[in-house]
């Protein structure tokens, strides 16, 4: 069974680009376009990760962290947060609020990413 | 004018803290301080006047009109003065805007490019390669822009972070000639380093501090056309450490030498050998160096070279901005 990633972005090139690399690398690729269809779909499909953006439509990034954490089905799951924001206030709410790892887009290459993923996933 | 927008210029604090001024800058609060003061010498040429003269009540007249055109007149400035501040308010958060909104599609861009050029969707051509190349490289210095920018934008509105500590000047210095090396070997630049031993550390931001050497090294690089030498040396002065880096470069023309550290400033000179730069970087690196509690500043001769000059406190001192949480 391949491992399931929910990728929480609303841009969708990034959705793109990035979902393509890790369906290539074997791995499931579920979709959110916002904050409020990523934590559903966190609660329904049960991914093995979740790679969330930060400022996302319908509910805020940090929300969907936090409710995800107080969520006895969906806490355990490893979130790497892939934002654009990079105030060293955003990161330490971010990894405050129990994210595994945060990683500004603009300052990582694809493949650096994706070996953050596989080393969240322990492949 | 509403009565709304009387009672906002009321509150002072309130207006002051939206300009991010200080209170001395601030032209509410110079308002009151001038108001204070006619108000004052109003009252005192009063009770000057009803003792002394025997129409007193023509003297309080005189005095009072006075004091009320006066006043008229500093508040009409202040508004002036007040509408200045507002654009440059507007344009700092313009730039913030401008620049996060560039980052979204510059990392759709650079990401894509990436996977094309991964060899993830095919394999791609030599020729095709070179112009992916040419792309992926002008996504970077794009890049730089933008985070210059947003560095700007940040310093300007006070909400740099600095994380301050204690570190050894002398060894990152050595660790980012290292990392110069091959590139200044390229150039045929020979960098020297000496320092006086031994050496204390510093109190300031590491990182920062880093991009502010790494900066100047780049720029002495950088203008230094053909063969040339590149000498850099730690001293102490006082309670702080003095870098100095010099260049036999192209230095900087007499007449541009006090606009150097402005923002977007770049000078002719300098457009005539190297068209790429923002002139933000000087800019960046005199706004980090203060904020550390240091200063900065050059010797130069146009056509001999250039010598930029730093000091960071070996204490930490009242003039360090200190935001660390």
């Amino acid at each position: 069974m391949p491992k399931k990633i929910l990728f929480v972005e609303d841009e969708s090139a990034l959705q793109k680009t990035f979902g393509e690399v890790l369906m290539q690398e074997g791995y499931q690729v579920i979709s959110a376009m916002d904050g409020e269809e990523g934590l559903r779909l966190a609660q329904t499909e049960e991914p093995d990760l979740i790679l969330l953006d930060l400022v996302l439509p319908k509910l805020h990034g940090f929300e969907v962290l936090k409710k995800l954490k107080e969520d006895s089905s969906t806490e355990d799951i490893p979130v790497i947060v892939l934002t654009n924001l990079e105030s060293t206030g955003d990161v330490e709410k971010a990894v405050e609020l129990g994210a595994t790892t945060y990683l500004v887009k603009a300052n990582y290459d694809l493949e650096d990413v994706l070996k953050k993923v596989k080393d969240a996933l322990g492949d | 004018m509403s009565f709304k927008e009387i009672i906002d210029q009321l509150n002072i604090i309130g207006q002051c803290r939206r300009y991010n001024l200080p209170l001395r800058h601030c032209p509410q609060f110079l308002f009151l301080v001038m108001g204070t003061v006619i108000g004052v010498t109003a009252i005192i040429s009063y009770s000057l006047g009803t003792r002394y003269v025997v129409d007193p009540s023509l003297v309080a007249l005189i005095v009072l009109l006075m004091t009320i055109f006066l006043l008229s007149v500093s508040f009409v400035i202040i508004r002036s003065l007040e509408r200045i501040a507002e654009a440059n308010r507007l344009k700092s958060e313009f730039i913030s805007v401008v620049s996060h909104q560039l980052r979204s599609p510059l990392s759709n861009l650079k990401w894509s490019t990436e996977l094309i050029t991964s060899g993830r969707l095919g394999e791609i051509e030599k020729k095709q390669a070179e112009y992916l190349k040419i792309i992926k490289e002008n996504i970077g210095r794009m890049g730089e822009l933008v985070s210059d920018l947003l560095m700007v934008s940040r310093i300007e509105q006070g909400r740099l972070p600095l994380e301050i500590s204690e570190f050894s000047l002398k060894e990152m210095t050595e660790q980012i000639i290292n990392k110069f090396k091959a590139y200044a070997e390229a150039s045929n630049i020979e960098i020297t380093f000496n320092t006086e031993e031994p050496l204390s550390n510093v109190v300031a931001d590491p990182s920062q501090t880093k991009s502010v050497i790494e900066n100047l090294l780049d720029n002495a690089i950088r203008y230094i056309k053909g063969k040339g030498k590149i000498e850099i040396s730690i001293r102490k002065r006082g309670d702080f450490l003095l870098f100095s880096i010099k260049d036999t470069g192209v230095g900087i023309p007499q007449k541009d030498q006090k606009h150097i550290f402005q923002k977007f400033f770049r000078s002719a000179n300098v457009m005539k050998h190297q068209t790429q730069g923002s002139g933000l970087g000087l800019y960046i690196v005199k706004s980090i160096v203060e904020m550390c509690g240091g200063k900065i500043w050059f010797n130069s001769r146009e056509g001999e070279g250039t010598t930029f000059l730093f000091t960071l406190p070996i204490k930490k001192n009242r003039k360090t901005v200190d935001n660390t949480r």
